[in-house]
């Protein structure tokens, strides 16, 4: 891929990640005739917190679909969808204490300490916040090693979203459940890697030790 | 990308806009007031062949609060017969047959048996009831509805003594419901009061909103609405009346128990386990509107509290 080639794709990401805010704004302003329905709070908070949440998946996608493909040019794109996310997600939490609560530090200080889906979309908003600071080129040379640690916690936000998606739901656990797959099979992939890798590492160790000594 | 509302709703030609309807009440409120039209004829209730009812009598108990639209009332629908979105029900629910309809009367009545629609409606005198509607999910509506009140159409089942409380259930039809291919709830849907809250003058049989025939999608063609209650109460598109001794079971209750109740009065200090109850959100009120808080019975108190004083309220919620 040229340098310009990359450049208009990520433009083309940019936009593409932009359009639900955009269509979010259209229907908050009631342009076009759209509209977000009778009750436009829960509406905006809804839609805010699913994009966020599918930004997420394609994120941890983006991983398993370069080690699938061998396509390495795709890790270009994880900053940007991964930023996405929390822009989504931030938007999320402020519609729900501007527009919802209307900043009542009271109700929210309750809800984020007393109430369990609220408890969980609060934990992952915040081990979200450190991956946001530090997702530029100049922490990651800064922190080395420590960098991937701390980003293996987007695997708990994950979690925590998808949690926090099924916790507030009334009945119909069908959304949340198929996200609970999915995103299962985005972690499974490491899981498995990870297992294969430590299985091959033991195996080279065996190896080694049974032909050692012979030499 | 969808646009809220839908293609298959009343086109504006056939809808008396809400204007109207406040006109035409308030003439025909005058107009009785002077004399020139007789009260609403007592009696002689039907379903109006072209779906708008001609006389109805003004209810005095009617909130003073604006409405909430007809396109808020029609395309915001909790039926999950039709589906479990919001707008599901305004889409799916035309495969609802709503005449020939009939209800069937059982238990400790002393004149069970199965009634026509037409037999259930014809002695008795349409209201125009505006009331406030709550969902257990913190919104809420102030709806016009058109009916009678339930305990005039109970009297003439002649209830026993044993009869203390009424069981009422939703039609069951995979064919006319897609919805109901999939266990969501407990299907028949079914509900239940104690007697006293069915023959309680606020309990109404509901036949229509605005003015106008309930659509489908709003428990066409006979519904309760009880208004102090959380509004899955309140039970869409009855085929069955069952009056028996023991607390019936409900379908809510039975698909969560810990978090819906039989009683499930609207009460600000009994938190749903999941989310608070404390305030509600009045729908149509806009992007930038705060929360209201929830009244007692929603707001129905001076009428109902009587009912439960003997009741503790947060272990009967």
């Amino acid at each position: 891929m040229t340098k310009l080639q990359r450049s208009l794709s990520k433009v083309a990401l940019f936009c593409a990640c932009a359009i639900p805010f955009v269509l979010i704004v259209a229907r908050a302003t009631g342009f076009g005739g759209l509209s977000l329905g009778p009750n436009p709070v829960a509406e905006l908070i809804d839609t805010l917190g699913i994009t966020a949440l599918n930004i997420l998946l394609i994120t941890l996608g983006v991983s398993p679909l370069r080690r699938l493909t061998k396509w390495n040019v795709l890790v270009v794109y994880r900053r940007m969808l991964g930023l996405f996310s929390f822009f989504y997600l931030a938007l999320h939490f402020s519609a729900y204490a501007v527009l919802d609560l209307r900043l009542a530090w009271s109700t929210i200080l309750v809800d984020v300490t007393q109430r369990p889906y609220t408890i969980a979309g609060m934990a992952a908003l915040l081990l979200m916040i450190p991956l946001a600071v530090t997702s530029t080129r100049g922490f990651q040379r800064r922190l080395k090693r420590n960098w991937a640690r701390l980003h293996k916690s987007v695997y708990a936000v994950g979690i925590l979203a998808v949690t926090h998606f099924l916790w507030q739901t009334k009945l119909d656990t069908i959304e949340p459940v198929i996200y609970a797959a999915i995103l299962s099979v985005l972690l499974g992939e490491r899981l498995v890697r990870r297992a294969l890798r430590m299985r091959r590492a033991h195996a080279t160790k065996a190896a080694a030790a049974a032909s050692g000594p012979a030499q | 990308m969808r646009k809220y509302g839908n293609a298959s709703r009343i086109r504006p030609s056939e809808i008396t806009p809400e204007g109207v309807f406040w006109n035409r009440r308030r003439v025909l409120q005058s107009a009785i007031a002077a004399g020139v039209l007789p009260g609403a004829v007592a009696g002689a209730a039907e379903i109006p062949a072209g779906g708008e009812f001609a006389q109805l009598r003004s209810w005095p108990g009617s909130v003073s609060e604006a409405p909430n639209s007809w396109e808020e009332i029609t395309n915001y629908n909790n039926y999950y017969e039709f589906g479990t979105g919001k707008e599901d029900p305004a889409r799916y629910a035309h495969t609802l047959v709503t005449d020939p309809w009939s209800v069937e009367v059982t238990g400790a009545a002393g004149k069970p048996g199965t009634y026509t629609l037409e037999d259930i409606l014809a002695p008795h005198t349409l209201e125009d009831r505006i009331y406030r509607f709550r969902c257990v999910e913190a919104w809420s509506m102030i709806v016009p509805w058109v009916g009678f009140p339930l305990a005039d159409l109970l009297a003439r089942f002649e209830p026993e003594s044993g009869a203390k409380y009424v069981q009422f259930f939703t039609l069951l039809d995979p064919e006319q419901m897609p919805g109901v291919r999939r266990r969501t709830l407990e299907w028949p849907y079914r509900e239940g009061l104690t007697i006293e809250e069915a023959m309680h003058p606020l309990t109404l049989l509901t036949v229509g909103v605005y003015g106008r025939v309930l659509p489908n999608q709003n428990g066409a063609p006979l519904r309760l609405i009880v208004p102090w209650k959380y509004g899955f109460k309140s039970i869409k598109s009855i085929v069955r009346i069952h009056f028996t001794d023991s607390q019936p079971r409900t379908s809510w209750n039975m698909a969560q128990p810990s978090e819906y109740g039989f009683y499930s009065n609207v009460n600000p200090n009994v938190d749903h386990p999941r989310w608070s109850q404390a305030t509600e959100r009045r729908l149509g009120s806009g992007l930038f509107s705060a929360r209201t808080p929830t009244l007692m019975f929603n707001g129905y108190a001076e009428e109902v509290a009587g009912l439960y004083q003997e009741l503790d309220l947060v272990r009967n919620f």
